[in-house]
């Protein structure tokens, strides 16, 4: 190997040191610590924990509220995933279509990313409003009476509903600059051997997206199970007791709430495992099927 | 019979700019028509009318005695194959071939037999379960090719094929189509700007300009009877000099000098002659020109004269003496060429 060309020899450890700095403290260092944690009682009152080997992973895997729970992120994960990138390229090949003012329209579908997270979040839950939102009307007129924060399933349902549309105009640029991106003379051909669009779409656009697809996959799962919070804290307005949680809610509720900080960091410890072998799983099961140009 | 008849086609798009303006060429049975013309002339615009993929404004495209101008690309019994090959990244070759069968229903058996004779006549039969990615730019030409020889069309489109290739493979492959297309006895269709390729691979060559056919004729045909100043300087290599000069009752006035001629026509024209048709000479009937520049090319040789104000152009053959200083430009009188001067219409 060429040796390096700095003047001392601690200069690349120099430069190291920002990035290492970085993941020490806010990644490592919180692990470790959520690690050890998991294996306490702690006390809320920063005093001495006492150590209780594996009754908080006990605990928690045998409590029914935690399965509950589980089931309920698995669930919307999926749900949410799957809806927002199936409308997402719904609007990504409508607008490809679009032959005047694509433009314009791209954009407007567009602004919507443009908002703030949580501004998109808050206009969704007065969507949602119990007096003043226009879907719960929609809802009541067919007889529908959602109660958000009350109703456990009505609560879900709308839980699912934002998350889904706050992430669908993200998936809409990646796609459609997907779709721009494939050559316009490998669709001409396509055209010229098929005569079915809908087939076209599928057996020529649709693979040549799959690449994009997959990356917009984990993308979306770990929107959906992360990044959801926001979205998930200001539907359950409070009364997080009788509401669909996701799991990375009830370890802030758990712990934050319920003082129980042990069993949180217990928790904290299942979520990050499960998203290791969720993502080692895609990547081994999916990215075999999908061809990189 | 007559494969194609395109009748009076007009490309005009949504702004206003006519791509091709009003286009009438004929396409007989196991022709090979090559449209030929520089960039923005309109020839891919009107390959891509044929195939479909662009509407027809105005006009009549006739395939096989039917009418398509309204039907889907898919419907026309045309195959083509695009300048960047246009493979599925996703698909292997066989699935490449393939695809446009499986999709008209034909029956397995026939599918595989088909992409291994066109597999076989390519030579990519080894490559057949390849992706595209994993081969040259020849192999992907081959393919392509491969692609539309088992749709087995009426007739085949190639849009510049061949531009994506280095020199030496464009020479072969060149070839090589021309050799499929009469094996296969069907018509096709060639999209070029090179000029070469179109005096080479035609039966008979469309010379567009604009957007409007400027001349339709065999290559040997284009070549010496040019119908335009534009078309005497698009084909040929070097191209034809072009001379102003003048008809009057003494002959032909070039340059402040007199050739005798005897043509009826009077008035400003303009001179061609083809550089290789040319020759100098150290004296005699001819035009007294100055050398300035020789270029050596091996076989042969380019000398770049001055006549008055032009410059001209005389190819000879590198056994013939260096021409140097003043000499005399002789020529047949068959060898000239005069356009009038304005329209630059053949006289």
């Amino acid at each position: 190997m060429k040796k390096a060309q700095f003047n001392s020899r601690w200069m690349p450890y120099a430069l190291l040191m920002p990035q290492m700095a970085i993941i020490g403290i806010f990644f490592l260092w919180p692990a470790a610590e959520a690690i050890r944690s998991s294996f306490y009682l702690e006390d809320p009152f920063f005093g001495t924990g006492t150590f209780v080997g594996f009754e908080n992973y006990s605990n928690v895997l045998t409590d029914p509220n935690y399965r509950r729970s589980a089931v309920f992120t698995a669930a919307f994960t999926l749900t949410v995933v799957f809806v927002s990138l199936g409308l997402g390229l719904l609007f990504a090949v409508s607008a490809d279509r679009v032959l005047r003012g694509q433009q314009t329209y791209k954009t407007l579908l567009m602004w919507v990313y443009a908002i703030a997270p949580p501004v998109a979040g808050l206009i969704g839950v007065m969507l949602f409003d119990q007096h003043i939102g226009p879907l719960t009307d929609a809802a009541a007129a067919i007889g529908w009476n959602l109660q958000i924060g009350v109703d456990y399933w009505d609560t879900a349902v709308a839980i699912t509903v934002v998350s889904a549309w706050k992430q669908i105009p993200y998936n809409f640029i990646f796609f459609l600059s997907a779709l721009q991106s494939i050559p316009s003379s490998v669709k001409e051909a396509a055209a010229i051997d098929c005569r079915s669009e809908t087939r076209r779409f599928w057996t020529v656009t649709f693979p040549l997206l799959a690449p994009m697809t997959f990356f917009l996959m984990i993308l979306n799962t770990t929107y959906a199970l992360f990044e959801t919070f926001g979205t998930v804290d200001l539907m359950v307005q409070d009364q997080p007791g009788n509401s669909p949680v996701t799991l990375v809610y009830k370890v802030y509720r758990d712990g934050f709430r319920g003082n129980d900080l042990g069993g949180s960091a217990a928790q904290s410890v299942i979520l990050m495992v499960l998203v290791l072998v969720l993502t080692i799983a895609q990547f081994r099961l999916i990215e075999r099927r999908v061809h990189y140009s | 019979m007559t494969t194609l008849r395109i009748r009076d086609a007009v490309k005009r798009y949504p702004n206003g700019v006519e791509a091709v303006k009003g286009v009438s060429v004929d396409v007989g049975d196991g022709e090979l028509v090559v449209f030929v013309g520089p960039s923005g002339c309109g020839k891919s615009t009107l390959l891509r009318m044929v195939a479909g993929l662009e509407e027809v404004t105005e006009g009549e495209i006739e395939l096989s005695g039917r009418v398509v101008n309204a039907l889907e690309p898919a419907d026309r019994n045309i195959a083509m194959v695009f300048q960047n090959y246009a493979l599925y990244p996703h698909m292997t070759v066989r699935g490449n071939l393939a695809y446009g069968l499986r999709n008209r229903g034909t029956p397995k058996p026939e599918i595989a037999a088909k992409v291994e004779e066109a597999a076989r006549m390519l030579q990519i039969a080894e490559f057949l379960d390849r992706r595209p990615s994993q081969l040259s730019g020849g192999q992907r030409q081959r393919v392509a090719m491969g692609r539309a020889i088992v749709r087995d069309p009426a007739i085949f489109l190639f849009d510049e094929p061949l531009s994506n290739l280095d020199a030496k493979l464009r020479n072969q492959m060149r070839l090589e189509i021309k050799k499929l297309q009469r094996r296969l006895g069907r018509a096709a269709i060639y999209v070029t700007h090179d000029q070469v390729e179109a005096m080479t691979l035609a039966d008979r060559i469309v010379v567009l300009n604009g957007g409007r056919i400027e001349q339709v004729g065999t290559p040997t045909e284009v070549y010496s009877r040019p119908a335009s100043t534009f078309v005497a300087s698009f084909i040929g290599a070097p191209p034809m000099n072009l001379v102003d000069a003048q008809l009057d009752d003494d002959g032909l006035q070039v340059a402040g000098q007199v050739v005798a001629h005897d043509s009826a026509h009077r008035g400003p024209v303009t001179l061609g002659i083809r550089p290789e048709r040319a020759h100098l000479v150290a004296g005699g009937a001819g035009l007294d020109i100055e050398v300035a520049v020789v270029e050596e090319l091996g076989a042969h040789r380019l000398i770049h004269a001055h006549l008055g104000g032009h410059e001209v152009t005389v190819a000879q053959s590198a056994d013939e003496p260096v021409p140097a200083g003043r000499m005399v430009l002789s020529f047949r009188p068959e060898d000239l060429h005069l356009f009038d001067r304005g329209t630059g219409v053949r006289i």
